[in-house]
């Protein structure tokens, strides 16, 4: 094992392999400790789903950003990352929901980007199989460059391209201590042996608040079991994700044409449990089948979970750590870290690299919980 | 050539292909990179003969090759189904 690197990332989930190949674009060698395989954690679990309408300026900007790099990424890593943009559609159930969606797509506009409000007989045009009324909408949002990409691919073409320029990612490696002299990172013990390094990552997505504890910093995040179903193959009946911030819900059809999607479970499970629940599937069937009276007869294939690593404004944390130097934070996701992984980690790599972010991300560093300085991310599904 | 995983269309040198090129050491890897075992026999036929051909490929004993954790249902059940078992009256 390697004794000596600029950067030690910890996970090799998306976040942790788009960071070792921004910084490798600008010559900093970074090593990426994955305790098993690439994308084993959060990101080769997850909805795939790729959204900008937010409501938050942070999420909404870091989002649209990396859609523009998403736009580009097959090319400039050199293979396919699946991406399609199908949109997403919002529902929106009533008065209170028009006037939070008005005031989102405002902002969102003002970030430059295309999204529209739909009466409730125009839903049908983008998804024909929804009941307008088994889902209760009148309206929905609808911007046309959501979409979603293939985790696995992303995570692995991000890693591939990140070899080619020098980058080491070390596999069914666990960190078990980071080294410190109270001020400053010195190394990184991992069951295969100690790295020294100035700047540590911690991108352990559910696990960082224990990758943090190991440097003596506590995190507020807080690890959520969710569940995700797919079901067997059918022929193409629509290109969209459809979401609902009331109902958690969320689905879409994937390109082999299987239905993909998630709901909060009816119990609320935090800790790092993992098995599937029947309440949650029978929740999940029951709401999907209200949205979709069409899909009764398709048969569910697979359950499995994963879990969002959740902060209070369900906003990332991401940047140094004040009082430990090159200690970076690249968690927190809070249940849409892939969507937000290319831009979170250029933006990483000009701070870790010294330069001035090309976002703004001072508000999303650890202190903001201490100062109670934060506002909820009101878009969250799952 | 031979076919592994007919659902999914899988072919022994795609998995040898995966293993030797993507650095795949894993079942899950595979399933994820190539969708092995993800069609509608959930991989009844083909992880056993995968796990066979990575125990070979990375000198491995096949009892040594974690078997991919099985995912409920067991068998294919109808969302309607599923649906009616929930009270109807949230
Ligand atoms: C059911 C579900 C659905 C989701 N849907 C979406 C969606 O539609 N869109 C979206 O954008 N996001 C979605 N998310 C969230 C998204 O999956 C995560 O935010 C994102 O994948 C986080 O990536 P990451 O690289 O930061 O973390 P992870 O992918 O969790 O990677 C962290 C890695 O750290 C490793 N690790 C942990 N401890 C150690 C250690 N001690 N030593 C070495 N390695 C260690 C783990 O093994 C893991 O591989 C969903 C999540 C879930 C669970
Ligand atoms: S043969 Fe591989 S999933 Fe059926």
């Amino acid at each position: 094992m390697i004794e000596k690197a600029d950067v030690v990332i910890v996970g090799g989930g998306v976040n942790g392999c788009a960071l070792a190949y921004e910084l490798s674009l600008k010559g900093i060698k970074a090593v990426v400790v994955e305790r098993k395989h690439l994308a084993s954690g959060a990101t080769g679990r997850c909805g795939a789903g790729i959204r900008q309408q937010w409501s938050s300026r942070e999420n909404a900007a870091l989002a649209i950003e990396s859609v523009r790099i998403f736009e580009r990424l097959e090319e400039e890593l050199g293979s396919s990352i699946g991406l399609r943009q199908g949109g997403y559609l919002i529902a929106i159930h009533d008065e209170k929901d028009m006037e939070q969606a008005e005031k989102n797509v405002e902002m969102q506009r003002s970030l430059g980007l295309d999204v529209s409000i739909l009466e409730a007989d125009e839903i049908n045009d983008i998804v024909p199989i929804l009941d307008i009324e088994g889902m209760k909408a009148i309206g929905a949002t609808f911007c046309p460059t959501d979409g979603h990409a293939d985790p696995f691919k992303t995570t692995y073409a991000y890693a591939n391209a990140a070899m080619r320029n020098g980058a080491e990612i070390y596999r069914f490696t666990e960190v078990q201590d980071i080294v410190t002299d109270g001020e400053e990172i010195k190394a990184v013990r991992t069951n295969r042996g100690t790295i020294k390094t100035g700047v540590v990552v911690n991108a352990a997505g559910a696990w960082s608040k224990k990758i943090a504890e190991m440097a003596g910093i506590e995190l507020p995040n807080v690890p959520y079991k969710k569940e995700i179903i797919v079901t067997e193959r059918m022929t193409r009946i629509f290109d969209a994700m459809v979401i609902s911030f009331r109902d958690g819900i969320y689905f879409s059809q994937q390109d082999e044409g299987q239905i993909l999607g998630g709901i909060p479970p009816p119990e609320t499970v935090t800790g790092y449990k993992t098995e599937p629940t029947l309440s949650f599937l029978e929740h999940m069937s029951s709401t999907l089948t209200r949205y979709a009276p069409v899909l009764k007869h398709i048969n569910v294939l697979r359950q499995w979970t994963g879990f969002y690593d959740v902060t209070p404004d369900a906003l990332p944390i991401l940047g140094e750590v004040k009082g430990l130097k090159g200690f970076i934070q690249c968690n927190g996701f809070s249940g849409h870290g892939f969507m937000l992984s290319p831009m979170v980690a250029k933006l990483l790599a000009q701070l870790i690299a010294g330069e001035k972010t090309s976002l703004p991300i001072g508000r999303l560093n650890l202190e903001r919980f201490e100062k109670m300085d934060f506002e909820k991310e009101k878009s969250v599904v799952g | 050539m031979k076919i592994i995983c007919r659902c999914e269309d899988i072919t022994e040198e795609d998995i040898i292909k995966a293993i030797r090129e993507k650095g795949c050491t894993t079942l899950d890897e595979l399933k994820h990179l190539l969708r092995l075992g993800m069609g509608p026999c959930q991989g009844r036929t083909c992880i056993p003969l995968a796990a066979r051909i990575l125990a070979r490929e990375t000198g491995k004993k096949v009892s040594e090759i974690e078997l991919q954790t099985s995912r409920p249902p067991v068998v294919p059940v109808p969302l309607g189904l599923l649906a009616g078992e929930e009270d109807e009256n949230d």
